[in-house]
């Protein structure tokens, strides 16, 4: 293993976090905070209470996830896109390193980014609403194995991206809105049967539910089948950079 | 001396079904100065990028260092540097992090010290803390060879180092170059500058259409192929060459006032004297006498115009 390789890499794009800091951190704690100004104390004080839960406190979840997917997937996707795009990746190909290593280091540092920004939410949600978590430990797991599957999915979306529209289709025709139809802002039980089964071929859907059940003890769907999901999910990504390292798919052809 | 990079039947046919590289084999003397040169297109990119790994091969072996580049990737590319022909870097990043950065990548531990003598060395000390994008387009040469250098590399491999930069500074690279090859890095330079292979390198490797059409020592190349032109200036304008002169390599200029006589320096005997004693015979002075050597540089176009008239005609 190339430790200081690994370290370089996570390094170089922590830093770029700091160097563009109102873009990295600020924009989706304020984009996120008026979320909750506006559905959490202006909409949700006049909503009744989904599973003996607070609106306010319900979206919660559903929101920090909403941050958790879009900045996991931006922080990757750009991270490897953007040596393709001024041609600094001859560095990384022609180093001792890896491809398993050069994940680790984007990957690594995507996770921590979106982490890092995810934690920054509940402290702010915090200021708002009172709300408790009810499993500490599940939401931790569930934040950090979210973080780095949608990591390496932006991860993938980077190396298959050869144009900064590419880079954006996914994230927002994609993701934004299975996020918003996968519960962020409801509970599936409110949607007509047939919704509620079509709702089920959201893979969100399972992200949100096991996420919220970590903080109140209540899920849409059985927690042993999102945790199921999410793992699937995680082997999907696992196999793409598998296939990408094995080819050299857009990067060594 | 086992060479420092070997390569043996190298392939590379790209996705498109394009053929950039046909069987090229070759061995890289360590501490030499080789210059790789061919037109555009050649593949001499694509030789680099695949010894590099950069590009995958199609089939061939290379080692570097005595290490296979592939099964053994990791000791094979830590001795190689690469200074790429396009100018690619982080504008927003700062010189220092920049090159602490590549030395990282590369798997060494930091060293200021040694950081610092590369960037002294380049004249880049005093930009360290500046962001590259500030940079002129000499200085992110420069910050790109201090890339290439952070992690002591015993191989540089300089794609078109010179294309686009001034005179001083290609000088300045020059001595850099040359300094390197003291110190025992072996350097593979591919130039469109014939003069600076001309200049620096010991051995010459031509490559044209993806074939290796000729290595050989610089000087022995340079005397093997590069004939010497004898010119004499007359003292009256002739209008046409004597017949008895016209079985010589003779040739007269438009105006009648220029005889071009062709030899070959390695042959036992070059017929000066004759021909001296035949322009005597017949009346026709000087005034003046110089002698020329074919440059590199048509040595070079012969070689590859050559190739491609002898492909044409199969």
């Amino acid at each position: 293993m190339n430790f200081h390789a690994v370290k370089a890499i996570y390094k170089f794009e922590l830093h770029r976090t700091w160097r563009t800091i109102m873009q990295s951190i600020a924009s989706p704690v304020i984009s996120t905070s008026l979320y909750f100004v506006v559905f959490g104390s202006a909409i949700g004080s006049r909503m009744v209470e989904i599973d003996g839960v607070s609106y306010a406190a319900f979206i919660i979840p559903g929101l920090v996830m909403l941050a958790l997917l879009t900045e996991s997937i931006a922080n990757a996707s750009f991270g490897i896109y953007f040596p393709k795009y001024n041609g600094t990746i001859y560095e990384l190909l022609s180093a001792p390193i890896s491809m398993r290593e050069i994940v680790l280091g984007y990957v690594g540092a995507a996770t921590t980014k979106s982490v890092i920004v995810g934690s920054i939410i509940l402290l702010t949600a915090n200021l708002f609403v009172d709300y408790h978590v009810a499993h500490p430990f599940w939401m931790v797991t569930f934040l950090v194995v979210t973080a780095a599957t949608f990591s390496m999915f932006g991860f993938i979306i980077g190396i298959w991206a050869d144009g900064f529209e590419k880079l954006q289709v996914v994230p927002m025709l994609i993701v934004t809105p299975l996020t918003f139809l996968g519960g962020s802002f409801y509970s599936i039980g409110m949607l007509p049967p047939l919704w509620q089964t079509i709702t089920l071929a959201n893979p969100v859907v399972y992200l949100i539910s096991a996420f919220r059940w970590s903080f109140y003890g209540v899920a849409d769907v059985n927690v042993g089948v999102s945790v199921a999901m999410i793992l699937v999910f995680l082997g999907l990504c696992l196999l793409g950079i598998y296939w990408i390292f094995r080819t050299g798919y857009r990067l060594k052809n | 001396m086992s060479p420092i990079i070997s390569v043996q039947h190298l392939n590379k046919i790209y996705d498109s079904g394009f053929q950039a590289l046909n069987d090229v084999s070759l061995d890289i003397r360590r501490g030499e100065i080789f210059a790789l040169l061919g037109p555009n297109g050649a593949g001499k990119t694509t030789m680099i990028s695949i010894i590099c790994g950069i590009v995958n091969p199609s089939s061939g072996v290379i080692t570097a260092g005595g290490h296979d580049i592939i099964r053994d990737f990791r000791a094979a590319r830590s001795k190689i540097g690469l200074v790429p022909q396009e100018l690619c870097t982080d504008g927003f990043e700062s010189v220092i992090s920049t090159v602490n950065f590549s030395r990282g990548l590369f798997g060494r531990a930091p060293n200021k010290a040694y950081i610092e003598q590369i960037l002294r060395q380049l004249s880049l000390w005093e930009k360290r803390d500046s962001r590259i994008m500030e940079l002129s387009g000499g200085m992110k040469r420069r910050v790109m060879i201090a890339k290439a250098l952070s992690h002591e590399p015993e191989i540089l491999f300089l794609d078109e180092p010179t294309a686009g930069v001034d005179v001083e500074l290609r000088r300045d690279m020059w001595e850099m170059v040359r300094g390197l090859r003291e110190r025992g890095v072996t350097i593979i330079l591919t130039t469109h500058y014939i003069e600076e292979a001309e200049e620096m390198a010991d051995r010459i490797g031509v490559i044209s259409r993806g074939k290796l059409i000729l290595v050989e020592e610089k000087d022995v190349l340079m005397e093997k192929l590069g004939q010497k032109q004898l010119r004499l200036q007359l003292q009256k304008p002739l209008l046409d060459l004597p017949t008895e002169l016209k079985a010589y390599p003779l040739s007269l200029t438009q105006d009648g006032l220029e005889l071009i006589y062709h030899f070959d320096t390695q042959g036992d005997q070059t017929g000066i004297a004759d021909l001296f004693r035949r322009l005597d015979e017949h009346g026709i002075d000087y005034k003046d006498i110089h002698s020329k050597q074919r440059s590199l540089e048509e040595i070079f176009v012969s070689l590859v115009t050559e190739r491609a008239s002898a492909e044409a005609a199969e």
